[in-house]
């Protein structure tokens, strides 16, 4: 069937996009970190080659823009959630004009696109989290109340629920999904905090995986055909941690992805990729 | 309401003529009650039902709605098409007791005391008025000295109002009308109090127009007088709907504002103007839709949704517009066939989205190739099982402003009270959070139950357009929430069966009695032709209504498949205990579980929470402490506060009368003969109360400053009840459960929520009773006094009240006390002898908290003081809502350990509770007004018990609360996982809340409960277990 909220974590597509040598001096961070500029294309290419080989997704690579520094976080581009694509508009100025490239790759791909034409709005798909069931949308620096409604126009059928972001970047900066109901959240007091709201807002009830590392809570999650639940996750290397709690799920297809140099820019797994699923359901 | 305020008319009547005779009157009251339900059925059986009283109820218990209503349509249709005979009829067997259902509207008149104060002559008539008949007694004791004198001019009035009105709508009856009038009068002078009219004048005949879900018109006769019930069944015998209690009837009020049709009211005094244009739609979309019996209900569903998403009600996204429609098509016109031009055209011409365009069209018609094979009754399950999970199904949206003054709307569901700002959902409050829920002018208020982190309790006040749209909100959710959250109307109303109405407090079956009943259903699949409605001009047969008529493809899927387990075991009325538990897993499983925010999880102070709740809670949050504890036990309640005082005590003796009924017979007739005077009493200290009140009214809440404030006119205290039973089992694992206290709070809470059912329906008529409550000032005293006719109505439902907090609390119990004490004790007519009977009544149930608030009571009841205390006052009020719990007899309770049993008979609280519960601040408490219920608690602890006591929790890491209803049993499971030093426990409450009748063994059920939570969670200890018991004494009796 055709339903509603049917086949979460179900992508066969994913846009990535390159990384700029402008990534290293001029993309946006919070922390002082060096960025070795080889070392984050390696990781990034080793991220791709995850979702292209290892999963079968086909995946769409975008060019590099030198002019865009923190275009490889495509993320925060677009929201896309069924047949449905929102090009954001970034909170970052610097970032606006990511979206195009994104826009027209999303046209490729036959998706119905929106787009945030107020001025007044912001959205950065990191704030953007879906359950499956519903939206959480975080309003944090990069992304408004304003924004928020329009995700919500743009998605109908389900329920947006605002989350205030006190600490971190985005939303998905400490959490994520691990699987259909099951939201992978940090440890810190404000990803705790943004939790119960979350559970407090929704009618539908979550299960938790709570892991030591705010950034570790950050994985990617698919339903993929013949390999059923595959989580993308963080590295030994980085949070030995929080790899003991994901090494709980037994259900789950582990694979650690290693994320030293993105994290840098405070880009986490998520952001480094568009997720589409193309086929139609069954019906 | 309307029911019970012709209880209490009732009452008041019989007291005045013969105070001896209180038994009399009580079951007249519930005989009324019941006559609401069915009027038909009552006037017909009148005095039979009156000597048979209880068990008459008990019976129609286990009667399938349908059956009943069938009666009652079957009477009262005959009295329309025969007016005349039957009328003359129906008042001498009936007498009193017609008059009391009737008098619905005048329990809302009541409820406005106030005016009743200021002009108790005018309230009398305008009962008179409203009643037709005028049930002018409810003017009660200070009227009714007042009402002497005044009855020949409310008579007159009456009789000119009558005429005036009737002119209005009908010339054509006029002369019958007048006729009845006379009849009406002359029975008055034959009855004792002139005042009562009986209804004669049914006579009149108003034809209404129904506007049905597939656009077509129904048109019927009905009495002028007839209430909003009799048109609401006769439109479903014309669609031959069986499970009704999803649907209502909505009338357009002079503002244009939708409202619903109050089955228990007459339709006249509701509409308040000559359009009887009325609207047949879907009241409480099902969460799932799958479980309903019938496909005809399904498909009234999928027609109301139809219009919801295509008038954009209902928001959808395209491709969920598209498929919505490709089921629609499907279901219209079966398989997709390209050679048939039709479904094109059909499609272009209906509306399936507000922006309807080719693209849509076409994709529709490409989703509708897909469903090729599917019969009309699939693709309604299709539709509606697409349409569910959009995230505005079922939410009624209402239009407010939050404290700061920006435009937010309320979303009432099924789960709760959802807060969005433009499309964002910025707040949810979960039934199981709300506390009470109340309105005073536009101002709109939930309190919240405090989060794991939180102390106290906080309210959160919504400003709404107007007092209408106020007080309509406030009825919707009274509503929804009993409609999902109780399991059952408690004991007392047992006339839940009765269709619409079941009796008084909330006219409806909730979903779990509606479900059962609809298990129940044993016809054929009815037939019925699936016209596109209007919408499609179908070259069919012409009028596409839909008729009984057989039509169908659909007459083989309609079978009833779902609930062949439920339906064996709803036949079986005498359940055993056995069965029940089997029957409630079984139902469990079906039945959705409702996802509650942890407890722990109490709002985080968001943004948009500092806002909504800058209101008046945070500031009173210190002095509700003591509240809280108190609420959190009887979590709870719903209280309303009335406006006018005068009404106030009408309610109260309402729901006295209904307790008494219920329950013994004993503290009935004081209780009937006491009411009388509280009234008196309840008059004079108004303009006092008035003045101070409005801060007890809130003082539960909040802060007296917005208190003062903002007067709460109406309030309903959720409190989930057991009439039966609570059986609550806590089996810890390693550590101590930090969550005892939280869970008493659930069990307070079911309690609470079984509570509002009642005090709902009483609340929802009080509500409606007139838009005047809302200048009353004396809200505060109304507030105590409609408290009473609420918890009278919610009547059995059981608080439990720590021993300390009753302590703490007891000053302001009193004055709920008070009222109840009345009831109970036989003091008659005098203030004092209230007071003295509060005392007698501790003293009998040997508790020591009890003594103390009957003491205090005495005094606060004379001058309604105890609204000053402000917790108090809502645990009062609670209480007195429970009205069940007041009689709590220290029967043998099964289990071996009993930590503190303190059965209250008579009296208005009862509290057992452990010496642990007391440090736990676990209250066990049970004010009833009304002796006629028994609780029980009991509390079994192991050794170990660090329980709650020890105090330090821990890291609380997960908590989550599942609760699953079925017919009889509610089971609350909270999950706590608690991190303390190092060590994870996992916490484990279970609480089972049986609501049942007698037929249920308790013992047994807390014996199966216990064993089954061992079984569960074999690793596990079971270290605490709560036994609280709340028992209708008539019940039992039966």
């Amino acid at each position: 069937m055709a339903g509603l909220m049917a086949g979460f974590g179900h992508y066969t597509h994913a846009i990535v996009r390159g990384i700029p040598a402008s990534l290293a001096t001029e993309a946006l961070r919070t922390s002082q970190a060096e960025v070795d500029l080889d070392k984050a294309r390696g990781e990034h290419d080793a991220y791709v080659q995850v979702l292209r080989t290892r999963l079968g997704l086909e995946v769409v690579e975008l060019p590099a823009d030198e002019a865009l520094p923190d275009c490889v976080f495509v993320e925060d581009a677009a929201v896309v959630c069924g047949d449905t694509a929102l090009i954001t508009r970034p909170g970052a100025e610097s970032r606006r004009g990511e979206t195009e490239a994104m826009k027209e790759a999303l046209k490729d791909l036959k998706m119905n696109i929106v787009e945030i034409t107020d001025e007044n709005a912001t959205l950065d798909g990191g704030d953007v989290l879906f359950t499956g069931r519903e939206f959480f949308v975080g309003l944090s620096k990069r992304t408004n109340q304003r924004g928020a409604e329009i995700l919500a126009d743009a998605f109908k059928d389900y329920a947006v629920s605002t989350v205030p972001v006190l600490e971190g970047l985005h939303l998905k900066s400490f959490c994520s999904m691990g699987g259909p109901g099951l939201i992978v959240i940090g440890s810190s007091d404000h990803a705790q905090k943004a939790l119960k709201i979350m559970q407090q807002m929704s009618d539908h009830r979550y299960d938790k995986l709570t892991v030591p590392d705010d950034l570790a809570a950050n994985c990617i999650y698919m339903n993929l055909p013949n390999k059923g639940h595959v989580l993308l996750h963080c590295t030994t290397e980085e949070f030995p941690e929080s790899v003991k709690v994901f090494e709980k799920l037994k259900d789950h297809m582990l694979i650690p992805v290693s994320n030293l140099e993105k994290v840098k820019l405070d880009g986490a797994l998520t952001c480094c990729s568009v997720l589409i699923n193309k086929k139609k359901p069954d019906n | 309401m309307a029911t019970e305020a012709s209880s209490e008319t009732e009452v008041k009547e019989n007291t005045e003529e013969s105070s001896a005779q209180p038994d009399q009157s009580e079951k007249a009251t519930q005989e009324t009650q019941e006559v609401l339900n069915t009027e038909g059925e009552d006037k017909e059986k009148g005095k039979v039902k009156e000597k048979e009283g209880k068990e008459g109820k008990g019976i129609s218990r286990y009667l399938p709605t349908w059956l009943k209503k069938q009666k009652s349509l079957s009477q009262t249709s005959p009295t329309k098409e025969t007016p005349p005979t039957e009328e003359p009829t129906s008042k001498e067997t009936e007498g009193e007791e017609v008059s009391a259902p009737e008098v619905n509207g005048h329990a809302e008149e009541a409820e406005e005391k106030e005016e009743v104060k200021s002009e108790p002559v005018k309230e009398k008539e305008e009962e008179s008025n409203s009643n037709g008949s005028a049930d002018t007694e409810p003017a009660k004791e200070e009227k009714v000295e007042e009402s002497v004198q005044t009855t020949p001019e409310e008579k007159k009035e009456t009789t000119k109002e009558d005429q005036v009105a009737e002119e209005k709508k009908e010339q054509e009856q006029e002369t019958q009308a007048e006729a009845d009038v006379q009849e009406g009068d002359g029975q008055i002078s034959i009855f004792q109090s002139p005042l009562r009219l009986v209804r004669k004048p049914k006579m009149k005949v108003v034809v209404c127009r129904v506007t049905l879900l597939d656009g077509t018109n129904f048109s019927c006769e009905v009495e002028k007088r007839a209430k909003g019930q009799y048109l609401f069944f006769k439109v479903c015998e014309h669609l031959n709907l069986l499970e009704k209690d999803y649907f209502g009837l909505t009338y357009k009020d002079t503002h244009d504002e939708k409202c619903w049709l109050d089955p228990m009211k007459e339709i006249k005094r509701q509409i308040r103007s000559n359009n009887w244009q009325f609207s047949f739609n879907v009241k409480f979309y099902p969460p799932d839709p799958s479980l309903l019996t019938e496909d005809i209900t399904r498909y009234l569903l999928c027609l109301q949704l139809r219009d919801d998403v295509a008038s954009g009600r209902l928001p959808c996204s395209f491709v969920t517009h598209a498929l919505l429609g490709s089921y629609t098509l499907q279901a219209e016109f079966g398989d997709y066939e390209p050679d048939q031009p039709r479904p094109l055209d059909f499609i272009s011409q209906q509306t399936f989205a507000p922006n309807q365009n080719k693209e849509m069209e076409e994709k529709i018609l490409e989703l509708h190739k897909s469903h090729k094979g599917m019969t009309p009754a699939q693709a309604d399950i299709q539709f509606l099982e697409n349409a569910k999970k959009l995230s505005m199904y079922g939410v009624d949206l209402h239009r407010a402003k939050d404290s700061e003054g920006v435009d937010i709307m309320l979303g009432v569901c099924a789960n709760g009270l959802l807060v969005y700002k433009d499309r964002l959902r910025i707040n949810r409050f979960a039934w199981p959070k709300i506390l009470k829920i109340s309105y005073k002018r536009n101002n709109f208020y939930i309190k919240i139950r405090p989060g794991e982190t939180e102390q106290f309790e906080s309210t959160v006040g919504f400003k709404l357009q107007n007092h209408r749209s106020a007080k309509r909100l406030w009825k919707v959710c009274v509503e929804n929430h009993s409609f999902f959250r109780l399991n059952t109307p408690e004991p007392p109303t047992k006339a839940r069966f009765l269709t619409l109405g079941s009796k008084f407090r909330y006219s409806g079956r909730t979903q779990a009695q509606t479900r059962l009943a609809s298990s129940l259903i044993d016809r054929p699949a009815p037939s019925f032709e699936r016209t596109s409605s209007k919408r499609i001009s179908r070259s069919l047969d012409g009028a596409p209504v839909i008729s009984i008529t057989e039509a169908g493809r659909d007459t083989t899927e309609n079978g009833h498949d779902p609930h062949l387990e439920l339906q064996s075991d709803s036949k079986d009325h005498d359940k055993t205990q056995e069965e029940v538990l089997k029957h409630q897993a079984s139902i469990s499983q079906l039945k959705r579980s409702f996802m509650e925010a942890p407890p722990p999880s109490p709002p985080q102070p968001s943004q948009w929470e500092k806002r909504l709740t800058s209101s008046p809670a945070s500031t009173i949050r210190v002095q509700q402490q003591q509240v809280s504890l108190e609420e959190e036990i009887a979590s709870v309640l719903l209280s309303r506060h009335a406006g006018a005082p005068c009404s106030t005590p009408e309610l109260t003796l309402e729901a006295a009368v209904t307790t008494c009924s219920a329950a013994t017979s004993q503290p009935l007739e004081p209780l009937l003969l006491s009411t009388p005077p509280t009234f008196s009493s309840t008059e004079v200290c108004v303009p006092q109360t008035e003045a101070t009140p409005a801060d007890s009214a809130v003082s539960d809440t909040k802060e007296p400053e917005k208190t003062t404030e903002v007067e709460i006119e109406e309030t309903v205290v959720i409190q989930e009840v057991s009439k039966a039973g609570l059986v609550t089992v806590t089996s810890s694992s390693p550590a101590d459960p930090p969550a005892e206290q939280e869970v008493r709070a659930d069990e307070d809470e079911v309690v609470a929520e079984d509570a509002k059912q009642k005090k709902q329906e009483s609340v929802s008529s009080e509500s409606e009773s007139e838009e005047e409550a809302e200048y009353h000032p004396n809200v505060t005293t109304s507030i105590s006094n409609t408290q009473i006719p609420e918890e009278k109505e919610e009547v059995e439902e059981v608080e439990e009240v720590e021993p300390e907090v009753l302590a703490a609390e007891a000053p302001s119990l009193p004055a709920e006390v008070s009222q109840p004490t009345e009831e109970t004790p036989q003091e008659e007519e005098e203030p004092s002898k209230e007071t003295e009977e509060v005392k007698n009544e501790p003293e009998g149930k040997s508790g020591d908290p009890e003594t103390e608030e009957s003491t205090e009571d005495p005094m606060l009841t004379p001058d309604e003081t105890p609204k000053s205390f402000v917790p108090e006052e809502e645990e009062q009020q609670e209480p007195k809502v429970n009205g069940e719990a007041s009689a709590v007899d220290a029967e043998p309770r099964p289990h071996g350990i009993c930590c503190s049993e303190l059965p209250v008979v008579k009296t208005e609280m009862v509290t057992i509770s452990d010496t642990f519960a007391a440090q736990k601040t676990e209250i066990a408490t049970k004010e009833v007004p009304i002796v006629h219920t028994e609780t029980k608690t009991i509390t079994y602890e192991a050794a170990q018990l660090d329980g709650s006591a020890d105090g330090e929790p821990g890291v609380l890491m997960t908590a989550q609360t599942i609760t699953s209803e079925s017919l009889c049993t509610t089971t609350t499971t909270h999950i706590t996982k608690t991190l303390k030093g190092g060590l994870s426990e996992t916490r484990i409450e279970k609480r089972i809340v049986i609501t049942g009748d007698c037929d249920i063994d308790h013992d047994q059920a807390l014996a199966q409960a216990i064993k089954e939570a061992k079984e569960q969670h074999p690793d596990m200890s079971v270290t605490r277990v709560v036994v609280h018991k709340e028992t209708e004494l008539a019940e039992e009796e039966d």
